[in-house]
C-alpha cells in the first residue's frame, strides 16, 4: 500500500505540519513519563496486598506499618499517573486528530473499556486508601483486589490499541472511509496483543520490584538495616528476581511475533539491509552505509532466533522503499539496551535466588546492594527502550502500513509552544514527586518499640 | 437512529455528571484561594482538601469517559473539535496536571508555608481548568468549530463573548456546587462553624451564578443570534425554564440547610440546561455535520453502548460505596488482625514439592513458548511461566521473610 494511497475521511485531510517532529517528541515525552508510573500501577498494589495479607495472617505489626507506608506511595504515584494519562488522552485529539478522527471507531472501544477500568481503579484506590482503619481488616484487604484486576484490564485494553496500531485489522478502507468495522476483531482477536501484554505486565513487576528493592538497598548502604528494611527489600526483590529471567523468554516470543508481523521492524532492530538466508546477528556496533560496522557478528543467529531454523530467510530493510524505513540506529540501540539490561537484571535475580537456595539468607556482599541500587533506574531504562523499539520501529507509520504518522498530525499551529510548556510542567511534576517520595520515606517509622530488631544496624 | 444518538446521550450525561461532581472538586480550589491566610482560612483550606482527597480521582474520570466515548462514537467530530480548540483544551490539560500534582504533593507538606504554596497552585489551576473547558463549549455552541483538521480559528473560536461567558459561568457554578458539598460534609461532621461558613459561600456563589446566567443572555444575544433564539424557543426553552426553577429551589434548600437535597436539585439544574442546549441543536453536532453523519459504524456503536451499560452496572454501585465511605465514615472501626502464631513457612517436604513444580513449570513454559510454534502452545507456555513465578515466590518468600528476622 503506497503512502499516497491513504486517503482519509475527506474532511480530515492530511495537512502540511511543519512541526511533525516536535509533535512526535511531545507524544514520546508524555509516554516516557506515563509508562514508568503505570508500571507501578499494575504491580505495586498486588505487593501491598501481599504484605497486608501477611499482617492479617501473622498479626505482626511490622507488616501493617509497611503496607500503610507503601499505600501512601501508591497515592502519590497514582495521582501523577492519572494526570499524565489524562494528558495522553488529550493528545490523541490535540496532536493526532486525523488518526483519532479516522480510526476512532476502530480502536476507540479499547479506550472506552480502559476508561471504565481506570474509573473503577480510581474508586477502589479511594476506598482502599481511606478505608485504612475504617473498614474491617478483611474487608479492607478485599477492597484492594479490584485495584489489581482493573490494573490488568486497563493495561489489556490500552495495549490492545497499541497492538492494533502495529498489526491493524478488523476494518476496511473504501474511498478513504473506514467501513466494516469490527472492534472486537480489531482489538482482541489480534495475535500481536498477547506478547505485548504479557511482556509489559511482567516488565511492570520488574520495574517496581527493582526500584523498591533498590531503595532499601540504598538504606542498607546508608547503615539502616533493621528488620523493617530487610522485609521491605525481600518481597519486591523476590518478585523481580523471578520475573527477570522469565522476561527473557517472553522477549524471545515477542521478537518472533515481530519477525512474522513486522519484518521491517525486525530488520531495523538488527540492522539488516538485504534479505538474507542464514542471517547473522550483530552485537553492538553502528548501522551506517547499509550495514552494521564495528559490531560482533554471530553467524546464523538471527535466523535461528527469529525463525528457529539455521538458514531461514530474513527480510531486510531494502525490501521497502527508503521512505518507509524507521530510523535504524535509534531502534537498534534501544533494542540492544533493553536486551543488555534485561540480561543483567536476570543475572542479578539468579544470584539472589542461588544465594537463597544455597545459604538460606539474603546476600551479604555490599557489592550486591550497590548493584541493586543501580538496577531500579536500569529497569526503567529497559522499559522505555522497549517502547522505543515498538513505537519508533513502527515509523513512519502510525497505523502500520495503513496511515503514515505525517497524515495523522494536527493542522494547528503552536506545537513547539505546547511542547515547551508541557516539558516544563513535567519537570516541575517530576521534581515535586521526587520531593514527596523523599518526605514520605523520611517520615518516622511507627513500629512497636518493643521490637529490638528494628534499631538501626550499621552495615 | 437510536443507535446513533444513544452514545451522544451518554456523552451528555457524562458532561452533566462531570459538571456536578468534577465541578464541586474545582470549586473547592476556588474557596481555598479565597480563604486567605488567617487561622480560620487555614481551617477552611484544610477542610476543603480533606473532603475532596478521597473522591477527586473518581470525579475526574468522568472527563475521560466523555472523551473516550465521544471519539469512539463520533470520531470525525472529535478530530475537528480537538484540532480547532487545541488551545483551551491544552490549557485545561495543564490545569489538570497542576491539580493532580497538588493532590500528590500535599501528602509531603509538613509546614503551613509548604501547604499554602501547594494550595495556591491547586487553586489557580482549579479556576483555569473549568474556565477553559467552558470556553471550549462556548466555541462549539456558537458554531465557531467547523468540520476539518484545525479548520477554525485557533483563538477566536474560544476567546469570544459567549465562550468567556460560559467559562465564567462554569467557574461560578463550580464554586456554588463545592460550597454546597462542603457544607453538607461539615454538617455531617457536626462542625457548625464550617457549615455556616460554606452555606454563606454557597448562597453568594448561587446569586452570582444566577446573575451571570441572566446577564449572559444579553451577551449571547449580541454575540450569536442563532444560539440566543434556539435557547429561548421551542424545545430548549422548557430546559432553560426547568433549569432556572431547579436552581431557585436549590437555593431555598441551601438557605434551609437541606444540603443533600440541594445538591440533587443543582444537578437537575445543570442537566436541564445541557439537555435544553442539546435539544436546541439536535441533530447537529458541528455545522454541517449531524449526529447521524458523524456516528461510527453499526458494530462500533453496539460495542460502545454495551460497554457503557455493562461498565455502568459495575461502576455505579462502586461509586456509591466510595461516596458512602467518604461521606459518612460509618464503617466499622478497625479491629485488630487475628493473631495467628502458626508459622506459614511451608514444611521442608512441602517446599521440596513447590520447588519441583516450579522447575517443571519453567521447563514446560520454555518448551511451549520458546521452542514450539503453535499459538495454543504459546498460550499454555505463558501460563506456565507465570505459574513458575507464583510458585517459586511461594516457595522462597516465607523462608526469606523468616530470614529477615535474624539476618544482618
Ligand atoms: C523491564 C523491562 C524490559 C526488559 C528487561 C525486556 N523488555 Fe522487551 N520490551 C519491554 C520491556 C522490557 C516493553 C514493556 O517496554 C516493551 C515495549 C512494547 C512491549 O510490548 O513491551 C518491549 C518490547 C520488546 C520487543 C518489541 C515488541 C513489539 O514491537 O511488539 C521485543 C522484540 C522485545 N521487547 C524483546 C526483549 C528481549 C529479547 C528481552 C531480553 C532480555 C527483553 N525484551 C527484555
Ligand atoms: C496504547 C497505545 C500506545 C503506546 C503504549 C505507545 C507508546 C509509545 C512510546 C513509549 C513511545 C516512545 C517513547 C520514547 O521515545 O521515549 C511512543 C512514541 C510515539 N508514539 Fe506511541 N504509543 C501508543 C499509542 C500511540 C498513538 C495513539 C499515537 C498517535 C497517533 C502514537 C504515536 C507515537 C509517535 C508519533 C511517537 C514518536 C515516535 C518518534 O519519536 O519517532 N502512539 N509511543
Ligand atoms: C495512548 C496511550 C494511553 C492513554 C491514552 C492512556 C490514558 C490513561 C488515562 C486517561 C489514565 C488515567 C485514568 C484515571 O483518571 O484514573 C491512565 C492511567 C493509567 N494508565 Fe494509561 N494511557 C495510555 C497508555 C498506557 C499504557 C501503555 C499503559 C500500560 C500498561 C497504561 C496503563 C495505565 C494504568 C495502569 C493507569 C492507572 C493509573 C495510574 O497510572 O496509577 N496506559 N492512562
Amino acid at each position: 500500500m503506497a503512502v499516497s494511497g491513504v486517503s482519509l475521511a475527506a474532511s480530515l485531510a492530511p495537512v502540511d505540519q511543519h512541526y511533525l517532529l516536535e509533535a512526535r517528541q511531545m507524544q514520546a515525552l508524555s509516554f516516557a513519563v506515563h509508562i514508568p508510573l503505570v508500571a507501578f500501577a499494575i504491580s505495586f498494589p498486588a505487593m501491598v496486598l501481599f504484605v497486608e495479607w501477611m499482617w492479617l495472617r501473622t498479626g505482626d505489626q511490622l507488616y501493617q506499618t509497611l503496607a500503610r507506608r507503601w499505600t501512601r506511595v501508591i497515592v502519590a504515584l497514582f495521582a501523577v499517573g492519572v494526570i499524565t494519562g489524562t494528558v495522553l488522552s488529550f493528545e490523541m485529539g490535540l496532536l493526532w486528530p486525523n488518526f483519532t478522527g479516522t480510526f476512532g471507531s476502530v480502536f476507540g472501544v479499547g479506550f472506552a473499556i480502559e476508561g471504565f477500568s481506570f474509573f473503577l481503579e480510581a474508586i477502589f484506590i479511594g476506598i482502599y486508601v481511606y478505608g485504612w482503619g475504617r473498614l474491617s481488616p478483611r474487608l479492607h484487604l478485599l477492597s484492594g483486589v479490584p485495584i489489581v484486576i482493573t490494573g490488568i484490564t486497563g493495561s489489556l485494553t490500552v495495549i490492545s490499541v497499541n497492538a492494533w496500531m502495529n498489526h491493524p485489522g478488523g476494518f476496511r478502507l473504501q474511498d478513504g472511509r473506514v467501513t466494516h468495522v469490527d472492534p472486537f476483531k480489531a482489538l482482541f482477536a489480534n495475535t500481536y496483543l498477547w506478547h505485548e501484554l504479557v511482556h509489559m505486565y511482567v516488565a511492570g513487576y520488574i520495574v517496581s520490584g527493582f526500584i523498591l528493592a533498590g531503595c532499601y538497598a540504598f538504606a542498607r548502604l546508608k547503615g539502616r538495616w533493621g528488620r523493617y528494611e530487610r522485609t521491605a527489600l525481600a518481597i519486591p526483590l523476590t518478585v523481580a528476581a523471578l520475573a527477570a529471567p522469565v522476561q527473557i523468554l517472553i522477549g524471545d516470543w515477542a521478537a518472533r511475533d515481530v519477525a512474522k508481523a513486522q519484518p521491517t521492524k525486525l530488520a531495523a532492530i538488527e540492522g539488516l539491509y538485504s534479505t538474507t538466508r542464514g542471517a547473522p546477528e550483530h552485537l553492538l556496533g553502528w548501522y551506517t552505509q547499509d550495514r552494521v560496522k564495528y559490531g560482533i557478528e554471530i553467524p546464523h543467529l538471527l535466523s535461528l532466533l527469529a525463525f528457529h531454523s539455521w538458514n531461514a530467510k530474513v527480510q531486510g530493510l531494502s525490501a521497502v522503499p527508503a521512505s518507509e524505513r524507521p530510523p535504524v540506529n535509534i531502534v537498534r540501540i534501544a533494542f540492544q539496551t533493553m536486551v543488555g539490561v534485561g540480561t543483567l537484571l536476570a543475572l542479578i535475580g539468579v544470584v539472589y535466588i542461588a544465594i537463597w537456595i544455597r545459604r538460606r539468607r539474603l546476600p551479604e556482599s555490599t557489592w550486591f546492594y550497590r548493584a541493586l541500587v543501580a538496577c531500579g533506574p536500569l529497569a526503567v531504562v529497559a522499559l522505555i527502550a522497549g517502547w522505543v523499539v515498538t513505537e519508533v520501529g513502527r515509523q513512519p507509520w502510525v497505523v502500520y502500513r495503513v496511515m503514515p504518522t505525517s497524515a495523522a498530525v494536527t493542522g494547528a499551529s503552536g506545537i513547539p509552544v505546547g511542547y515547551a510548556v508541557l516539558a516544563a510542567s513535567y519537570v516541575v511534576v517530576a521534581s515535586g514527586l521526587f520531593w514527596v517520595l523523599r518526605r514520605l520515606a523520611r517520615a518516622p517509622l511507627d513500629l512497636p518499640s518493643s521490637d529490638p530488631s528494628v534499631d538501626p544496624v550499621p552495615a | 437512529m437510536l443507535l446513533q444518538s444513544l452514545p451522544l446521550v451518554f456523552v451528555l450525561m457524562g458532561v452533566a455528571l462531570y459538571t456536578v461532581l468534577g465541578g464541586a472538586d474545582f470549586g473547592a480550589g476556588l474557596w481555598q484561594l479565597l480563604a486567605g491566610r488567617s487561622a480560620r482560612g487555614e481551617r477552611i483550606r484544610e477542610y476543603a482538601h480533606r473532603s475532596m482527597a478521597p473522591v477527586w480521582e473518581a470525579n475526574h474520570v468522568w472527563l475521560i469517559f466523555v472523551l473516550t466515548v465521544f471519539w469512539t462514537a463520533y470520531p470525525e467530530a472529535l478530530g475537528s473539535i480537538a484540532s480547532t480548540l487545541a488551545v483551551p483544551l491544552f490549557i485545561a490539560a495543564l490545569g489538570i496536571i497542576c491539580r493532580g500534582a497538588a493532590y500528590a504533593f500535599r501528602a509531603g507538606a509538613t509546614s503551613a508555608r509548604e501547604s499554602g504554596l501547594i494550595d495556591t497552585m491547586f487553586s489557580l489551576s482549579s479556576i483555569l481548568t473549568p474556565f477553559a473547558l467552558g470556553a471550549a463549549i462556548g466555541g462549539i455552541a456558537t458554531d465557531r468549530v467547523p468540520v476539518g483538521n484545525a479548520a477554525g480559528n485557533l483563538f477566536t473560536s474560544w476567546l469570544n463573548p459567549t465562550s468567556i461567558l460560559i467559562g465564567v459561568l462554569a467557574v461560578t457554578t463550580s464554586a456554588y456546587l463545592a460550597a454546597v458539598y462542603l457544607a453538607a460534609d461539615a454538617a455531617r461532621d457536626g462542625s457548625h462553624e464550617l457549615e455556616l461558613a460554606f452555606r454563606t459561600r454557597a448562597l453568594v456563589a448561587a446569586l452570582l451564578a444566577g446573575a451571570v446566567a441572566f446577564g449572559g443572555l444579553f451577551i449571547v444575544k449580541a454575540d450569536s443570534h442563532r444560539l440566543f433564539h434556539s435557547l429561548l424557543s421551542g424545545r430548549a426553552l422548557s430546559g432553560v425554564i426547568a433549569s432556572a426553577l431547579a436552581g431557585l429551589l436549590a437555593l431555598g434548600l441551601v438557605q434551609r440547610r437541606r444540603f443533600e437535597a440541594a445538591r440533587y436539585l443543582a444537578a437537575v439544574a445543570v442537566a436541564a440546561i445541557i439537555a435544553g442546549w442539546a435539544l436546541a441543536r439536535w441533530p447537529t453536532i458541528l455545522p454541517g455535520l449531524t449526529v447521524y453523519q458523524a456516528a461510527a459504524g453499526h458494530d462500533t456503536l453496539v460495542w460502545v453502548i454495551a460497554c457503557v451499560l455493562v461498565g455502568g452496572a459495575i461502576l455505579f454501585p462502586s461509586l456509591a460505596l466510595l461516596f458512602r465511605l467518604a461521606l459518612t465514615g460509618r464503617f466499622r472501626a478497625a479491629e485488630h488482625a487475628a493473631m495467628d502464631a502458626t508459622s506459614h513457612a511451608p514444611s521442608d517436604s512441602r517446599r521440596g514439592l513447590l520447588v519441583r513444580s516450579a522447575i517443571a513449570c519453567l521447563i514446560a513454559g520454555f518448551a511451549l513458548l520458546n521452542v514450539a510454534e503453535a499459538g495454543w502452545a504459546h498460550a499454555i507456555g505463558v501460563v506456565c511461566l507465570l505459574c513458575f513465578i507464583a510458585i517459586a515466590f511461594r516457595a522462597i518468600i516465607f523462608g526469606a521473610l523468616g530470614a529477615t528476622a535474624t539476618n544482618k
